[in-house]
């Protein structure tokens, strides 16, 4: 009969729903009430699987009960044969599967997916491999998955070309997933591994033959491939970050050496200062001294009392031991840990002595960009330039200009990389400050390469709005130093790594903070007029006591005349003012 | 036939097409009473899908065309006072030129390499003959042997031979036209809207390609293609991405375009920078459109096209299993549901109208009954010339190949493709072909159903074999290697889109309903659909949601009904009323 079609209305379905909900909420509490007093009692037999799995299908994310069905499965292990075992476990992970449909992100199911396959008598890794497409298919960025994945790939010797194609493939279908990019960053240097510098004639292509410095890079061959797939990317979408950060990769950090980089000898302190490659933590490195063939029983110090960790340590030698300028001393510092060490010779009439390489711009700064050939990035570097007229506001593309310069010639391209700098903060005014830091770490930069090349000891960076100061242990030998017309806003710890600073500038800042100025054995002159200190204490004692504010900016006058001495007197009074104050 | 007896319809449809079937359902779901007729044995007119040997039968009867012999004398008795008699067209002349050639073998043939006479035998038989030739061939070569036994077999190579055509010819749903649905078009919306789309299963287009030079290759327009194009260089996939970028939402930047307003698309193309390459893909494969469409109706184009993205994967378009012909059966068959009548092979031959109102009140079928109805919508194709104020028809060329390879070989075969292929000379139309494969079940597996369309601008074989030739391999002198192409098919559908209601003097409650259009998508028809409905019944909603079964209450039975879904249930009985009509 073709009758009229009768519908229920919404009223009768949300009636019928909520009573389905009611029912099921009554089945779920009532369940879960009788797998814990269960569990409670200890018992471990097939019905409290059964029971679990009820309340886990309706909610995977319930770790206890997870836990408890893995008590209750190696129980029954203990009592069944090897194929019964495999069916129990193989049913196991049939559950899990639905659970995942439920929720595709729980910790517990794949936690538990991977618990099941290393009691799995035959685990069938290939189906597991299977799943992980199927899931990641699904979602390219489920994280759980990607991590069960590896897990997968590593017991069952999935071979790393296979993975490659896999990423490929995800890559080719959505390139804006960081997950599939970074797999591939840690998939290449094991398939196409840079052949070491030196072993390249030793025909042993094994990649553990080659040193671990290397191990992170991709053979020439392969990485232009690699460069040519992220172009792709980010020609195709400049805007989307993975395929920038993949190529940043691409471009490849320099690690550097791990070396003592420089000893420096004060005869009139009897002190020795040292500046490794990176910072350490010298108490705990193995820091010998050896003086004249003696080793010396000494303290090793930071710069600050706040810096445990400093690329620039110093110790006090034994008093008398170097004090006669008539004799010729012979100083080596040991990093036993490293295998390293580096003489210092103090001559006769010589007040303090040094030691170091002298620093290249390959050596010192090429932390950012690329070991790479300058021929490779010179192409890489018009790619860029390329994109850039398309698309003259791309940050990304400007950022990543501005590294390839400063990799291919940083005081060449000062210049451009300047003008870059103030387009990015035009085009992208919330990260200004950053913008602004990344600069004064560039200037800083060149402002060490030319005084190395000038070889003087004078440093000078005024005028440049710097924000921020790094670099600071390459000035470990450093007499003079001139930050004026800057935007500073302070002079942190590790201003006190130039031990040798006899003359600061710093007028016309907005310095704050004077910390990293209280350590300093050599300084003799400092000029801060125009800074924000006056205003810091002042505001300060305003608050706290109204009468102190003339005592204050009375102090203040003190430094603005540059001397020095009487700064360390102001600075004894200003503390004495403000425990009056307290 | 007691159901006929009901004569008090509300709609009466005539010939239903997609537009028609929409209107039905519309109707029906909305309380009227719908009545289909159809002269045909099968639905859906000139949307409909045949298998093989329905086309074969399809094809018969284009040939004799039967004239039926109209009996004035059945209805003259009929006619009342005051009542005028409109005849309908008992002919269907919207078909043209049908052409048929088949290349298949009529037998399988182990082809050796070491025998030349077996190559030069006479079995690759070919047919530049009519089609009523296949079927006598057939015979005839059945009866000789197929190859001599004696020969050892060195390399086999199978062929489809034409009888395995027909033998698996169930295996086949060829469609008379050939359209895709955008994801975002008004067919998909509709479909989903109503819930019609859970009577049909669909695919997604794998491929979208063109053909230039000769050559095929893919056509770059999601992000994903743009990223893995191997044709384009990356200042060409930057230039492409900020066009489809800007075009996504170009309303925004009117200053962008609107010197070009009055302009043709291309010109707009070349200005915005895009290299000859870019700007076919863009004028040709993407917005689809002429070298004379103007600039807007360009960007609205392209913008459709690139919001369908994304929807249902990377390409802008779906395919519904079995061919497009089940759409209008989906429809039909939710018509069904809600209460509409089928009746095949049944035609009305006149309506009678009132003299008075000057509107349709009954219609005459062909076995001499007279059935009131308040609408009448009918499909061109059954309109006399006399009633016609314009016959302004365009033609579409079709053509329809089953070969055995695809024209773009990848690693997966079992991909849909749409192939654009620009015209050659800027005057001439561009050939739009869509590839089957075997999953999409309109053929059978080893073969694809390659559908080709293109305005006309002479038969459909004049305009389209150039393209086949140039696409696909097809032999010529016999004994050369085996063509690609197993068999083809050429005929012109007369396309009456452009036509209106002011095309026609009938009486206001006749609604004409045009053939399909030569467009890809199926918008036009669907729109046409909606104004009709809205024309019929001004104050109802047109195709609201369809009830789910389970929501259905059925007559002395709780909500919960056991035996066979509703659905089915109705099926069955359209169907047995179908067979007791006979």
């Amino acid at each position: 009969m073709h009758g009229r079609v009768k519908v229920k209305s919404t009223a009768q379905q949300e009636e019928e729903k909520r009573k389905e909900r009611e029912k099921k909420l009554k089945a779920f509490v009532s369940a879960r009430d009788a797998v814990l007093r269960k569990r409670s009692a200890g018992e471990h037999d097939e019905e409290a699987l059964q029971l679990t799995q009820q309340l886990l299908s309706s909610n995977p994310d319930f770790a206890t009960l997870w836990n408890y069905r893995r008590e209750v499965l190696l129980q029954l292990e203990t009592s069944r044969e090897k194929d019964e075992v495999q069916k129990l476990y193989e049913s196991e992970l049939h559950f899990i599967e639905a659970c995942l449909k439920v929720n595709p992100k729980s910790y517990g199911c794949w936690h538990h997916r991977s618990w099941v396959n290393t009691r799995l008598p035959q685990p069938d890794w290939t189906r597991e491999l299977g799943l992980c497409d199927r899931c990641l298919s699904l979602d390219e960025r489920n994280f759980h998955c990607w991590d069960y994945r590896r897990v997968v790939v590593k017991e069952s010797g999935v071979s790393v070309e296979q993975e490659l194609q896999f990423t490929d493939r995800l890559i080719g279908s959505n390139f804006s997933n960081y997950s599939s990019w970074h797999y591939r960053s840690t998939l290449l240097p094991q398939l196409h591994p840079q052949p070491a510098p030196d072993s390249a004639s030793n025909t042993s292509p094994s990649p553990t033959a080659s040193p671990q410095i290397h191990s992170h890079r991709v053979c020439e061959e392969q990485l232009l491939k690699e460069y040519e797939l992220a172009h792709n990317a980010f020609f195709t979408d400049p805007n989307d970050q993975s395929a920038w950060f993949y190529y940043r990769w691409l471009l490849g950090r320099a690690e550097r050496e791990e070396m003592i980089s420089c000893v420096y000898v004060s005869r009139e302190r009897e002190r020795v200062s040292v500046a490794f490659s990176k910072p350490v933590h010298a108490q705990s490195e193995g820091l010998m001294l050896v003086l004249d063939g003696q080793p010396q029983q000494v303290e090793w110090r930071s710069t600050h009392p706040r810096l445990r960790h400093s690329p620039v340590w110093l110790c006090d030698l034994p008093p008398g031991s170097v004090s006669d300028i008539s004799n010729e001393h012979n100083l080596t510092v040991h990093w036993t840990e490293k295998y390293t060490h580096r003489d210092c010779a103090l001559y006769t009439g010589c007040a303090e002595s040094w030691c170091r390489d002298s620093a290249t711009d390959q050596e010192l700064f090429r932390s950012e960009l690329s070991v790479e050939k300058s021929s490779v990035l010179q192409a890489e570097l018009q790619s860029c330039n390329q994109l850039l007229e398309l698309e003259p506001q791309n940050k990304w593309c400007l950022l990543t200009i501005i590294l390839l310069m400063r990799a291919l010639d940083p005081l060449g391209h000062e210049k451009e990389t300047l003008a870059h700098f103030q387009t990015l903060k035009e085009v992208d005014p919330m990260r200004s400050s950053y913008y602004s830091d990344l600069c004064s770490k560039f200037l800083i930069e060149n402002t060490i390469l030319k005084m190395e090349y000038a070889e003087v000891r004078v440093f000078s960076l005024s005028n440049k709005n710097l924000t921020t100061l790094c670099h600071l242990d390459q000035l470990l030998l450093v007499t003079h130093i001139n930050l004026s017309s800057n935007q500073l806003l302070r002079l942190p710890p590790q201003f006190a790594m130039l031990q040798c600073l006899e003359v600061l500038e710093a007028d016309d800042n907005a310095i704050e903070s004077l910390e990293g100025l209280y350590h300093l054995p050599k300084l003799e002159e400092v000029s801060l007029r125009n800074n924000r200190i006056l205003f810091a204490i002042q505001s300060k004692c305003f608050i706290r006591n109204p009468f102190s504010a003339f005592r204050a900016s009375a102090w203040f006058d003190l430094v603005s005349r540059s001397q020095y001495s009487s700064l360390i007197n102001s600075y004894r009074l200003c503390r004495i003012m403000e425990g009056q104050q307290i | 036939w007691q159901w006929l007896l009901v004569t008090m319809l509300s709609v009466c449809v005539h010939f239903p097409g997609l537009t028609e079937s929409v209107i039905a359902a519309a109707c029906s779901r909305v309380g009227q009473s719908v009545l289909h007729l159809d002269r045909r044995n099968y639905y859906a007119g000139n949307w409909a899908s045949f298998t093989f040997n329905g086309l074969l039968s399809w094809i018969e009867e284009y040939k004799q065309k039967v004239q039926i012999t109209e009996s004035e004398q059945v209805w003259r008795s009929l006619i009342d006072e005051g009542e005028d008699v409109v005849p309908l067209s008992s002919v269907d002349s919207s078909i043209s030129n049908l052409e048929v050639f088949c290349y298949a073998r009529l037998a399988l043939i182990l082809l050796t390499t070491n025998t030349e006479h077996e190559v030069s035998e006479p079995e690759e038989e070919q047919h530049t003959s009519d089609i009523s030739e296949p079927s006598q061939s057939q015979e005839e070569k059945d009866s000789q042997p197929i190859s001599s036994p004696a020969d050892p077999p060195v390399e086999v190579e199978k062929k489809i031979t034409y009888q395995k055509l027909v033998k698996e010819g169930r295996r086949f749903n060829i469609d008379l036209v050939s359209k895709l649905m955008y994801s975002r078009g008004a067919l998909v919306d509709l479909l989903i809207k109503s819930n019609v789309s859970r009577y049909a299963e669909f695919k997604n287009i794998g491929h979208i390609l063109t053909c230039r030079n000769g050559k095929v290759e893919q056509v770059p327009c999601s992000r994903a293609d743009v990223f893995a194009s191997k044709q384009l260089t990356v200042v060409e996939k930057r230039m492409l991405m900020k066009f489809l970028t800007f075009c996504l939402d170009f309303e925004q930047h009117p200053e962008e375009y609107q010197d070009y307003t009055e302009k043709p698309f291309r010109e707009f193309l070349k200005n915005k920078k895009l290299t000859e390459n870019l700007q076919d893909f863009v004028l040709h494969s993407i917005a689809m459109v002429t070298q004379q469409t103007l600039t807007e109706e360009g960007l609205k184009a392209t913008q459709h096209f690139l919001r369908c993205l994304g929807r249902y994967g990377n390409t802008p378009f779906l395919f519904p299993l079995y061919g497009l012909g089940e759409i209008p059966q989906c429809f039909c068959r939710m018509c069904a549901v809600f209460g509409g009548i089928y009746c095949l092979r049944h035609s009305v031959q006149c309506l009678v109208v009132d003299k008075a109102s000057n509107k349709v009140k009954a219609v005459i079928d062909t076995r001499g009954q007279k059935i009131s109805c308040s609408h009448f919508v009918v499909e061109d194709s059954y309109i006399r010339d006399e009633q016609r104020q314009s016959t302004a028809y365009r033609q579409i060329s079709r053509a329809v190949l089953i070969t055995d390879r695809s024209v773009l070989p990848s690693e997966s075969d079992q991909q849909i493709s749409l192939v654009t292929i620009p015209p050659l000379e800027s005057s001439a139309p561009a050939v739009r072909m869509v590839e089957l494969c075997s999953s999409s079940m309109t053929c059978m597996p080893g073969t694809y159903l390659v559908h080709l369309t293109c305005s006309s601008s002479g038969t459909a074989q004049e305009d389209l074999a150039p393209v086949v030739s140039e696409l696909f391999h097809v032999s010529t002198i016999p004994g050369e290697e085996p063509s690609e192409v197993l068999w083809v098919m050429y005929f012109n559908m007369r396309d009456t889109s452009a036509l209106d209601s002011s095309s026609y003097s009938l009486p206001s409650n006749v609604h004409v309903c045009t053939g399909p259009d030569g467009s890809l998508g199926s918008d036009c028809s669907i729109k046409l659909a909606e104004s009709v409905f809205h024309h019929i019944l001004p104050d109802e909603e047109f195709c609201p949601p369809a009830p789910n079964p389970e929501d259905i209450i059925y007559d002395g039975d709780g909500p919960q009904a056991e035996g066979p879904g509703f659905d089915e249930s109705v099926n069955t009985e359209a169907e047995e009323e179908e067979s007791n009509q006979e």
